[in-house]
Formats: C-alpha cells, structure tokens, sequence
C-alpha cells in the first residue's frame, strides 16, 4: 500500500459475540509478551467475562482517553498515546467501532491504520456480519442492518486472518449458562442474531470469507490448482462497471458488484448519468450520497451528462475497456406502453460486446426489514 | 414482487417431506466430526476430550475406536471414558460392533474414521459401522484427515504429493450434524532441528492451502446443515450464503464463453455450478449437435446439469433456481427480436420481471 515501513494486521474473526475473538487473540498476546515481544492493549472490551478478563493479567494497558460529547463522558481508544508510547504489537478489540463524535478518527479501522502505517502491528477482533460487502446478505439472513461495517478493502489490509470457530449449538449453550451475556440481555440477544438458523449461516459465511482470504494470501487457490498450464488467475482481464441512480437500491448494487469484482480479482468503476441540467437538487444529492458511498468501498466513481443515458453509459463503458455492466431493473411507470423500452433493455442491446448484470434488489426477501440498529459488537442495553 | 410475501396454502407433498426430515432426524444419532489437515494437531485429543464433558454433563459417552499410537494426555483421558476394546481380525483393527449395539450408549467415539475393515466384514469401512451406529440412533463422535476424503484426495494430493489409499466418502462428511476444524498451530510448521527459513516458509504455504480446503468443507458442511434445519422447520428462505450459479444453455447461446466465465466464478467463490436447458422436441439436427457439445462443456466444468420441462421455459427456470437458491442466473440474448417480442417484451424481459433473488446475467449473442 505504502512504501514507508507498516505495520502487520491480524484479524480474529468470529461469526457472534461469544465465540471467543477476544480470549483468543489476549491467548496470543500472552505468548508474544513470553517470547520478549513489546506487546500493549490498545483497546479491550471485558463485557464482565471473567475467562477473558483473567487472560489480561500481567499486560500493559494503555489507559483510555474520556471524551465528553452532549454533556456525557465516553472513553474511547488512545491512539496518540499508543503512537508515542509505540509498542511492537498493539492488541485492539472491536474493529468496527464507531468513535464518539469529535475524535481525531472517525472509525476505529481509522486509528488502526493510523498505528500500521507507524510501523506498529496490530491484532484485532470483528464479526463477519460487520464486513461491507455482506452487509445486505446479513440483513436478509437476520433482519438487521449493521451499521457499523468494515470497507473489504481494509481487510484486505491484513496479512492474516484468523477464523475464531465454535458450533452454533456450543455457543447457544454458552448462551444458556450466562457465559456470554448477562440472562436478561442473553433473551434478547436470542431475538435477532442468536437463532441457530442464523448462526449457521453467519458461521458459513464466516467459514467461506475465511477460506477466501487465506486463498487470496497464498495464491493457492482452487482456480490456480485446477487452471490449465497453471496459469495463476490473479490478474483478470475483467473490468466492471456499476451503474448508479438515485434508486435506494443502489447501494446493495455497489456492494454486490464490488464482492464480485474484488473475488475475480477485477477493477470495478461506478458511474450515474444525469439529465443535463437537472434542476432537482434532491435527486443530485441522491446521486451524489451514492456515488460517495462508492469511494468509501475504494471503486472509483463519476458523474456523466447526457440527456441519453444508455447512449452515453455504453460509450463510456467502451471507452474504459468494460466487459460487465451492472445495473438495477428500472423502476418505471406502469402506464408507460410496453414498447417503450426502457434504459436497461437499451443498454443490453447496445453494449452487444458486453455482459449485463442486473442485480436483484434483495430486500424484500428479508422475512422482516426492522431496521434495527444492530450493535452485536456491545450487548444490547 | 408481492407474491413472495403471501401466504400460500402448503404444498401436501413438501409438508409431508418436512413431516419426515424431522422423524428421521429425531431418530438419528447425531454425526460430530474433528476434521484436520495436518497430522498430529490434537484432533484424537479434542475428539475425547468433547467425550469427556459430555461424560461429565452425564451422558452415557463410550470409547468404540481409539489409534493404537496413543500419548500419555490422550492415556489420562481415557482413564475417565468407558472403552469398548477394538477386536484385532487378520491384523485390522475393527470396532466390536456387536457390543456397542448391545451396550447402546448415547454416544460413541470413534477415531479413524477411514481404517478399512477386513474382507468378509458385515461393512467394509469403518465409516459404514459409525452410519449403522447412526441409525441406530446412537450419536457418533469422530475424527478426520483431509487427506482420507475421497473427493478431496486430488486436490490434497497437488499441495502435499501424498495420497493415501483409505478414504471415507465426502457424502458421509457433509452429512455431519456439527463440524469443527481443528486448525494446525503455527509451531507446527516448526517441522524438526535445522529447518531451513525457505523450508517453513514452504510449510506454510502447504498449510495455508490446506486450511481452505478444509474450511470450504466445513462451510459445506454447515450449508447442508443450514438447508435441513430449514427443511425441518418448513421455511424456503433462500439465504445465498453460498454463491450459485446457473447457465442456461440454448443451442443459440455462448455457451462456451458463459460456462467458461460461470466456472471462473464457481472457482473464486467457492461455489456450486449449474446447468440447464429447457426440453424442445423441435431442436433441428444441428442445433442439438451445439447443446450436446456445451453440455459436455459444462460437465466438464463440474456442472449439475438439469433438463427442465415446462410449457413456459422462463417459469421453469425460475422455478428450478429457487428450488436450488440460485444466486446468479446466465442466460443468452439474442440481438434480433422480432415484432413480438418488441410488442410484447421478449421472454428475457419476462424473465427480468419475475426473478426474484437472484441476479441475471445477460450474454449478447
């Protein structure tokens, strides 16, 4: 990423709280600080989990910092500290965490790169239901939408990561003996992430990402072994192009055609076309908002002018060497004659030399969209 | 889209397959399987010491099959469990089937799960004892190698050069109720005194490769489990946790271009491939000879490939893709629609307009 000296980061990944992120990597943390490795703790969450909390004995803790926001004191992580105080390893619970607003970094991922592009290692714990790119699936599996997410492209920052496994049954018993959560927050927890339908699947997830990311490290993966004359498939000749409206939907879009890109190992660009001139400030904020969403997850992103919007996509999409199209189904009026053919009908048949993907909005699957805010990373209140 | 949302009335035939998926799983023991990667991690260790706590918990826990090599922890925690000794016939090793089934416990261990029984036995493997111990409602612990994994052995062999002649079919691995992989520690690849840098480096990577094999099986593993939990409780929730793919294959369509580009993505996701064509009598002579060629294409490829009927190919498509939680749908176009289809919307616009879950891909031909 950089060519000044940075940081090793090792991901814990689990599929639910409880599975034992944070025993496991403080078990680590105990080994390098006996092997004379300077290792400090960062940031930890005991959530009254007497196991973990012994594991911290005898480690050196930065002391939090208190921020007060709108008249309350929260305490967050130290990170100037821990860059001045610069042990060899930092251990930092909780990647996907959110700072308390006025922090020097907004997201917890944020003071981590701080820390790696110090030249300081850092191990580190998140959930598969945080990671970006799975963020509709995870709606669509447990009904909740996860706020906090880590962009796959720091993940991909890691040069390790580490699967923290346990069968959904063993954990639900953990569930049952109070080890995890407190009873009365344990019955709530069962309500949304803590069905074993859902564990299984999020443990699948997890289980599959893992196995992804360690492929993607070794360059040992299924395709390599099984291509013809051993060609290794790292570098494609794909390059995907994600076509973004005001559509709420587009979101799930980008994401989708971002999994899909980064898994093919191909460049993926995000584009909206306007009228020109468009007068509706909404539906540019709308556009705008997405489009932005789009830089976040790294994928390059423009705006084109041109009161022909197949016309100019498929220009485009010519002009950037594009082999795949992803789009929604346009949202039309009912009463529009059916053939009138709409923008996507029109860019299937133009870009003849390319593949259309349109992406299903897949919201409407969930069994129930509450829209909850989701915090697995803390135990409900 | 609302159609999805509607109550329908049960279907009598998928009610009464729920009826008995949960009967027989009520029945059934229930398959733990330890699964390795390297030799020597622990997983005979960890396999009694789960035998242990259940022993503990107060379930009746016996000992069916243990490796003659054992150490002096696995020795300690034997000392606890109740062993049902293995019977030596012609030098094999065969667990004493007769005992256990009398002595009925609620669980048995059974390690080596690959080891071959003699010639003559009632099963030739001892995976086909631990199945009968299965159906006799006794649950089964147990451990395995990848390596022994019969479907498994190619791919194992590319990374470590060896294969081994004793294996256990993949069908009875994901058959498994609970899965865990036991991972190799990193001192593993510490092999032995004077282990050159380039030599653990290499270690590593073999490791590596063989920690995704068996994390993809596991993850398979937890598939099955996921789809008979939901099978039992009557749900058809699609969760796409796995990435599907299915072509749809014409005479007319690239069908090389799409099985080829559906196999690159079967690959990176590590995902399952599908092939379909839809039943026409009417194919002429030479483009019957064109889906004969891409479906050999697409066996190839390690397709599942389905010949779908139905008066209306896009339904039965449709229909095909749900039953089996396609995520991405492949199909051809053709360029030259004709009045119909501009009047009315081509059958690719109708196919548009009704999925539901799944993304289409659509190749220009």
């Amino acid at each position: 990423m950089t060519d000044h000296p940075s940081g090793k980061l090792k991901i814990f990944l689990g599929f639910a709280a409880g599975v034992g992120k944070t025993y496991q990597m403080l078990e680590e943390a105990q080994q390098l600080k006996q092997r004379g490795i300077d290792v400090v703790v960062g940031y930890f969450e005991p959530h009254g989990r007497k196991d973990t909390i012994a594991m911290i004995e005898g480690l050196e803790v930065i002391p939090r910092r208190k921020a007060e926001y709108r008249g309350a004191t929260f305490e967050e992580m130290d990170t100037e500290a821990i860059l001045v105080r610069h042990p060899a390893v930092c251990i930092v619970d909780e990647f996907p965490h959110t700072n308390v607003p006025g922090s020097k970094w907004n997201k917890r991922w944020e003071d981590v790169l701080a820390m790696l592009a110090a030249g300081i290692d850092v191990y580190t714990t998140m959930n598969i239901q945080h990671l970006e790119s799975l963020n509709d699936q995870v709606a669509q599996i447990s009904g909740v939408r996860v706020r906090e997410t880590i962009p796959d492209w720091v993940m991909e920052q890691a040069s390790e990561v580490v699967m923290v496994d346990l069968t959904p049954r063993a954990l639900l018993n953990r569930l049952d003996r109070g080890v995890v959560y407190s009873p009365e927050k344990a019955k709530l927890a069962i309500n949304n992430f803590f069905r074993e339908s859902t564990l299984a699947a999020l443990r699948e997830m997890a289980l599959r990402q893992t196995a992804h990311e360690v492929g993607a490290r070794h360059g040992d993966s299924e395709s390599e072994r099984n291509s013809p004359q051993g060609i290794p498939p790292n570098r494609s000749d794909e390059k995907l192009m994600v076509v973004v409206s005001q559509d709420p939907a587009s979101v799930a879009l980008i994401r989708r055609a971002k999994r899909v890109a980064d898994f093919i190992c191909a460049d993926c660009m995000a584009v909206a076309v306007m009228k020109p001139g468009e007068k509706n400030p909404q539906v540019r904020a709308k556009i705008e908002k997405h489009l932005n969403f789009a830089r976040n997850l790294h994928v390059d992103a423009r705006i084109l002018e041109s009161p022909e919007t197949a016309e100019a996509l498929v220009q485009l999409a010519r002009a950037n060497n594009i082999t795949q199209i992803y789009m929604l189904w346009p949202k039309r009026s009912p009463w529009l004659p059916l053939f009138i053919r709409n923008d996507l009908q029109k860019v299937v048949r133009l870009a003849r030399d390319m593949q259309v993907t349109i992406v299903d909005d897949r919201r409407y699957l969930q069994e129930q969209d509450r829209q909850k805010e989701a915090a697995p990373t803390r135990p409900p209140a | 889209m609302k159609t999805s949302q509607e109550p329908k009335r049960p279907d009598p035939e998928a009610l009464l397959r729920q009826v008995q998926a949960a009967e027989e799983y009520e029945s059934r023991g229930r398959l733990k399987i330890f699964l390795g990667y390297a030799s020597g991690v622990g997983k005979s260790h960890k396999m009694l010491d789960e035998g242990r706590r259940r022993h503990d918990r107060g379930q009746d826990v016996v000992v069916g099959a243990i490796q003659p090599k054992i150490d002096r922890e696995i020795a300690h925690l034997l000392q606890k469990l109740e062993i049902i000794p293995l019977q030596e016939i012609n030098g094999y090793q065969v667990m004493d089937m007769q005992t256990i089934l009398r002595r009925h416990p609620a669980a048995c261990l059974v390690d080596g799960l690959a080891y071959d029984n003699p010639p003559g036995s009632a099963h030739a493997y001892r995976w086909q004892d631990a199945e009968q111990l299965l159906s006799n409602g006794i649950s089964v612990i147990t451990t395995i190698n990848l390596g022994y994994i019969a479907e498994l052995q190619d791919d194992v062999e590319k990374v470590t050069g060896r294969r081994v002649s004793q294996t256990v079919p993949v069908e009875f691995i994901r058959g498994a109720d609970e899965i865990e992989v036991v991972d190799a520690p990193a001192s593993a690849c510490i092999m032995r005194e004077g282990a050159t840098e380039e030599d653990i480096a290499a270690r590593r990577h073999q490791f590596a490769a063989l920690r995704e094999i068996a994390l993809v099986l596991a993850a398979d593993v937890v598939d099955r489990q996921l789809e008979r939990y939901l099978e039992r409780s009557g749900v058809r929730q699609v969760f796409g946790t796995q990435e599907r793919v299915m072509v749809c294959l014409t005479p007319r369509a690239n069908g090389v271009r799409m099985i080829e580009v559906a196999r690159r993505i079967k690959e990176s996701f590590h995902g399952e491939l599908f092939a379909g064509y839809v039943d026409n009598q009417k194919l002429g002579e030479d483009d019957r000879k064109s889906l004969e060629t891409n479906l050999e294409l697409a066996r190839k490829a390690g397709a599942r490939i389905e010949v779908l009927t139905g008066s209306d190919p896009m339904d039965a498509i449709l229909e095909y893709a749900k039953q089996k939680g396609i995520t991405q749908l492949f199909v051809g176009h053709s360029m030259r629609d004709g009045w119909k289809a501009r009047l009315f919307g081509s059958p690719l616009d109708r196919l548009l307009r009704k999925r539901q879950g799944l993304d289409v891909r659509v190749f220009p031909h």
